[in-house]
């Protein structure tokens, strides 16, 4: 997913996760990061930040901590399992650019290693998750 | 929570009306109609976008001849705007490609698509549905509050029962129906118009059974001053001006 996009969702779910709370002010915000969004760390970061800052009084000394999870593929026709990484490398730009903006599109161009298949599930390391919003009253 | 839920209502903000053309099974011209739908649009002046997300089989860039073109990266996805319309689809990513996903990564791939799309202002954005009442229609219900349904349907009696399950299906769920258009209207079989008014949504019109629209597939010009654009235009006509949309001209 493209990086601009998620850092506008993470920062408009905490928000709004402050006022159903009564949060004066976060102080963490943690994600877990799955890895077949291919989110480009720096990027997402520098996004953060240029989308906290009009927002001083609530935001201002949020901290982001970022949780990383490998994804895991599973074939639905030889229940063969593997990890994303290793498919990824036998890639091409254009695909894996594809995969960055829109990762669903792996089922385009993942095959599973054993059988060749294109049926294969995520059972690990798919989308963006927030998992906890810690701050005061 | 999934953060990304939080962005669509925002990406939606300034489109004054989503319209999903839905039908109960493939085949009817859905994905004609909502083409046709845009374009008409665009050319009456509006701000209109097209969004296809029949995942498994898009085809609205082949009816209007879309090709060359890419989406612009700015802070999100910004659609190209071609003959008029902001056109999103999957086919910038997957290519002539075949799609060989069910249903949760669907469900997936629909929220990213809302998510990183930054329409802008439009006065309507039209949704190429899925067919059939799977997961892609709940989710479209579920995250894009306030979508109208615009249902197509043929006069054939698979086609009719299927849309009666979409009918039946939209109103439990409480979503607003515009009305049902009968495509590909032939003599040999009898109105829909019976069964559809039987189902207390409103009966639009017909669109006959046009033969040319097979050489106006890709060559929008052809397209918009053919027969089907005219009935189509007919049947939506009273719909856009009584949604204090404007003209269909
Ligand atoms: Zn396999």
């Amino acid at each position: 997913m493209h990086e601009w996009a998620l850092a506008e969702g993470v920062v408009a779910t905490a928000i709004k996760v402050a006022q159903r709370e009564g949060l004066r002010e976060i102080t963490e915000i943690r994600v877990k990061i799955g890895e077949l969004q291919q989110t480009d760390m720096e990027i997402f970061e520098f996004a953060l930040k240029e989308i906290v800052r009009p927002q001083t009084a609530l935001l201002k000394r949020a901290k982001f901590v970022f949780e990383h999870e490998p994804a895991m593929l599973k074939c639905r026709v030889c229940a063969a399992e593997w990890p994303f990484k290793q498919s990824l490398q036998e890639l091409d730009e254009g695909e894996s650019e594809s995969i960055h903006f829109l990762p669903e599109t792996a089922h385009v161009y993942v095959r599973c290693p054993s059988c060749h298949s294109p049926d294969f599930e995520v059972t690990k390391g798919r989308g963006v998750w927030l998992e906890s919003i810690t701050g005061e009253r | 929570m999934d953060p990304r839920l939080g962005i669509i209502e925002e990406r939606l903000k300034d489109v004054k009306r989503v319209i999903a053309v839905a039908g109960g099974k493939g085949g009817i011209g859905k994905s004609s109609v909502a083409a046709t739908f845009a374009l008409m649009l665009a050319r009456a002046g509006h701000r209109v976008g097209l969004l296809d997300l029949d995942i498994c089989g898009p085809s609205s860039h082949v009816i209007l001849g879309i090709s060359g073109v890419a989406p612009m990266e700015d802070k999100g996805i910004v659609p190209p705007l071609v003959h008029g319309i902001r056109f999103m689809s999957i086919i910038y990513y997957a290519g002539d490609n075949p799609s060989p996903m069910r249903g949760e990564d669907i469900s997936n791939l629909i929220i990213e698509l809302l998510t990183i799309t930054r329409w802008g202002p439009l006065d309507f954005l039209i949704i190429d549905m899925p067919p059939g009442i799977g997961d892609p229609t709940l989710d479209i219900i579920r995250f894009m509050k306030g979508v109208e349904f615009l249902i197509i349907t043929t006069p054939s009696k698979v086609a009719l029962e299927t849309v009666k399950k979409l009918v039946k299906m939209l109103i439990e769920l409480g979503s607003p129906i515009i009305g049902v258009v009968e495509n590909m209207k032939t003599d040999a079989l009898p109105a829909a118009q019976g069964s559809i008014e039987a189902l207390h949504v409103p009966f639009l019109g017909t669109i006959a059974f046009d033969e040319e629209l097979e050489q106006a597939v890709g060559d929008v010009d052809r397209l918009a001053k053919g027969r089907f654009a005219a009935d189509l235009r007919g049947a939506l006509a009273s719909v856009i001006t009584a949604g204090g949309g404007g003209q269909l001209v």
